[in-house]
């Protein structure tokens, strides 16, 4: 008899990824339910807040983003149709993006903060309302999004090994879709803080 | 024990289709920050999470295979889109009636 | 693995031998066998269960000696934890973790669920949450004091050590969404060739409805939990008025998520009585699809209703209305489940084991909570009844006389499966109408105490509620009498028991063809499913 925890249902192993990232849609749901009440109640602070970003550098980041997410697509076609080495040059391209989303995500805050913007500063608290729940929606809502694309990176750099270990195959790519599932995931939910933020000044 | 089914997700989509998606989001990824600078005054934000929505849609439906996926997963992510929604509407019929 | 024949109890045979890679403790720690994790949960939650009375004895032995056996912040801690526990340690895994994992592989022809590693994650994640919500009792503020709400903006300000607790309770949150996700994806992909959708056992069903509820409602507690952390460790003040926040919206998210959680408590222990009803009255159940679509009827309507929680916290009248109509609407799919035992019964040759007087007496506690709960979501009597200790009898009445009794139902009626002994019948039926009898003087009191005026979580009153306080502790009592006679009972079969026969009750499902207990991979040879 075979073990049913060895039985290899990738179908099975792909739905589990989406109820996962169905939680993942609740989870980020409820900050941007806490988003969408807060900017219907306070809509011109958050213009006026809004102001603060750096739009040029939201506008990199998404693209870097987008095309990262071109990327971990290509490598699974890459494994799929047998092309190992450049599934495994493509998933390092999307580590390398994920990195540098990061980095530059890391200027955006340290510039911000600099500035003394950040939750509970004293200059935060002597502006309006609505400009304080916009900061402070800003840094939760892109920090638990940095940290999934940080998660991100550090599973696709496992993929990378398991690629190489030849733990991952044209047979057997489970892993390697789900990971990029996932990074798809993180993706899109970026696709809808980018205008939430920079976009409606 | 898995009973008989198209093996769907074996299906490989070719590189091209995946250059084409990219494309495209890229220039709606223009086309919203035009749209943002461009002064819509009210409309902007709906223009824009519409563009946003295609483009979420271009990567669910391409990069996520969700086309290529039998209808029982298109309809559960329907589901879980449809309470999310559900559940912002009854938020704001308490908020915006206060 | 030879075959054997008609499936005696064999315990040479069962998986309590099949040790696997590893030996002794590790053998239960570190298996992924779905049984063997079951049971692991079991005496887990049992033992939360233990603590959780415990607890409540004591409260109720303060409110008749106010201030004299617990001071007032002792009273808020301990009423507090005995929530927390009762709840997110308790009631919430409660049903899935335990009777799901041993049963629902091996109720749909399976070998195990879909993700067994997964699934022995779950038991570690859940330790750990269970391991921190109890540090946070002894470490710097001390035990939580906000009751199991965590309401902001208190629960941002308070000196308690809420931080850890609150971290605990999503640690938690991730380990029922994993096992929401594992039993659906097993329902979906590992049910045995013939096991089609209209013939899964009906406790199947409900598991279903229920993984999609841990699913799609727990993230948003996991959300509110992260704003209350960020909250308090870096002032982000989404609920704190003076940044400009709405402590009304946590309350939203709260329940958003909480009220659902009711029914990731109830659900499955309706799937248990819609087991056990037609096994003692040999007859099918009546109406087989109107209970199993009315497991994903009350788990989709009832994701809606959360509002009722919230009638006097100053929300809008127009949400006040539509919740309260919603609210009206889950009694449809939960009387339809009613209806349909009550006919189950119905000229039925009924057999009155142990499970069905604690399956019957779920029917009858449930039907009182849930018809008070059609009073209490109606808006204006619950302007009156709001934080009285109506409520408090009305949700112990659906939690403690649901849930708890259908857990009650299936320790009673798996137990001879899960363990390969009987238990004596006498003392359980004894037990159960001790535990019966002192639940209705404990909760019963209660509905009067509210009626009264009597708020709830108050640790002194004015002299006139003195009667029915002493009644209610009364009750206490008499029920604590009971649950120990039910566990000494169990706890004496376990060791002492006769050999339990594979199929003791005459039950169709397919756990009752293999042995009890049963072998390593649930089936010697695939059952037919007919």
């Amino acid at each position: 008899m075979e073990k049913s925890g060895e039985q290899r249902d990738h179908i099975g192993a792909k739905y589990g990824m989406w109820f996962f990232l169905f939680t993942e849609i609740l989870f980020f749901g409820g900050m941007f339910i806490l988003y969408s009440v807060y900017r219907a109640k306070y809509a011109h602070d958050f213009h006026l807040a809004a102001a603060e970003e750096n739009l040029l550098l939201g506008s990199i980041n998404t693209a870097v983003l987008l095309t990262s997410s071109l990327a971990i697509a290509l490598s699974i076609s890459a494994v799929k149709n047998g092309n190992y080495r450049l599934s495994v040059k493509l998933q390092t391209a999307t580590v390398l993006m994920g990195l540098a989303f990061l980095v530059i995500k890391y200027f955006e805050w340290t510039d911000k903060i600099s500035k003394g913007i950040y939750p509970d500063s004293p200059v935060l608290l002597k502006i309006s309302a609505g400009q304080i729940l916009f900061f402070g929606l800003y840094y939760v809502m892109t920090g638990l999004h940095g940290l999934h694309v940080l998660i991100g990176i550090v599973v696709i750099s496992f993929m990378i090994y398991f690629t190489r270990a030849g733990d991952i195959t044209s047979e057997n790519f489970s892993k390697l879709e789900n990971t990029g599932l996932y990074w798809h995931f993180v993706d899109i939910v970026w696709i809808y803080l980018f205008p939430l933020f920079y976009l409606i000044t | 024990m898995v009973q008989g089914e198209a093996e769907k997700s074996g299906h490989i989509v070719p590189y091209g289709t995946y250059v084409y998606v990219w494309v495209a989001l890229l220039l709606l990824l223009a086309l919203t920050i035009v749209v943002a600078k461009v002064e819509l005054s009210k409309y902007g934000v709906f223009v824009n999470l519409l563009i946003a929505s295609i483009k979420a849609g271009l990567v669910l439906f391409f990069f996520m295979h969700l086309k290529y996926e039998r209808w029982l997963l298109k309809a559960m992510l329907f589901m879980v889109i449809a309470t999310l929604t559900a559940v912002i509407a009854l938020f704001f019929a308490d908020v915006m009636f206060r | 693995m030879g075959s054997m024949g008609n499936g005696t109890s064999d315990y040479g045979n069962s998986f309590y031998r099949e040790k696997g890679r590893y030996k002794g403790i590790l053998s239960w720690l570190m298996s992924t066998d779905h049984k063997r994790i079951g049971i692991q949960y079991l005496a887990a939650i049992l033992t939360f269960f233990s603590i959780g009375v415990l607890l409540g004895l004591l409260i109720r032995l303060s409110l008749i000696a106010p201030g004299k056996i617990l001071g007032q912040n002792t009273y808020n801690q301990v009423f507090s934890v005995h929530g927390i526990l009762m709840i997110f340690l308790f009631i919430i895994p409660g049903v899935p973790v335990a009777f799901g994992n041993f049963f629902l592989p091996i109720m749909i022809g399976a070998r195990d669920v879909a993700f067994p590693r997964l699934n022995r994650l779950t038991w570690w994640l859940y330790l750990t949450g269970a391991v921190l919500v109890a540090l946070s009792l002894f470490t710097s503020g001390g035990p939580p004091d906000t009751g199991w709400t965590f309401y902001a903006p208190y629960s941002i300000k308070a000196q308690a050590n809420i931080t850890l607790a609150v971290t605990g309770v999503f640690v938690l949150g991730f380990s029922s969404i994993l096992t929401g996700l594992n039993f659906v994806t097993t329902i979906h992909r590992l049910r045995a060739p013939g096991m089609t959708w209209f013939k899964l056992p009906l406790f199947v069903w409900t598991l279903y409805a229920t993984g999609w509820v841990q699913m799609l409602a727990t993230p948003v507690l996991a959300i509110t939990l992260v704003f209350i952390i960020l909250g308090r460790v870096f002032g982000v003040g989404f609920f704190d008025p003076s940044k400009g926040g709405d402590p009304i919206l946590y309350e939203h998210l709260f329940w958003t998520y909480s009220h659902p959680a009711v029914y990731i408590m109830v659900l499955p222990a309706m799937g248990i009585i819609s087991e056990v009803i037609p096994v003692f009255a040999r007859k099918t159940i009546f109406g087989y699809k109107a209970v199993a679509f009315s497991a994903l009827g009350i788990a989709s309507v009832g994701y809606f209703v959360w509002g009722h929680h919230m009638f006097t916290s100053g929300m809008s009248d127009t949400a006040r209305i539509i919740f309260s109509f919603i609210t009206f609407l889950v009694a449809v799919p939960s009387g339809i489940k009613i209806f349909n035992w009550v006919s189950t019964l119905y000229k039925g040759s009924i057999v009155g084991r142990a499970p069905l007087y604690f399956a019957l007496s779920f029917i009858f506690l449930f039907s009182i909570g849930g018809l008070t709960g059609l009073i209490i979501g109606s808006l204006a009597p619950n302007l009156h009844l709001h934080g009285t200790y109506f409520i408090v009898a009305h949700f112990h009445y659906v939690m403690f006389g649901g849930a708890g009794f259908a857990m009650l139902t299936a320790l009673h009626y798996w137990f001879p499966k899960m363990f390969g002994k009987m238990y004596p019948e006498k003392p359980a039926k004894i037990g159960w109408f001790i535990l019966f009898s002192g639940f209705n003087l404990l909760y019963f009191s209660m509905f009067i105490l509210g009626y009264k005026g009597m708020p709830r979580r108050y640790f002194d009153y004015p002299p006139e509620y003195f009667n029915l306080h002493l009644m209610s502790t009364i009750g206490s009592w008499i029920l604590a009498a009971g649950l120990a006679i039910i566990a000494g009972n169990l706890l004496w079969a376990l060791f002492r028991g006769s050999k339990a026969p594979a199929d003791p009750w005459g039950g169709k499902t397919l756990e009752w063809q293999t042995a009890s207990p049963p072998p390593a991979e649930n089936f010697y040879e695939m059952p037919a499913v007919k």
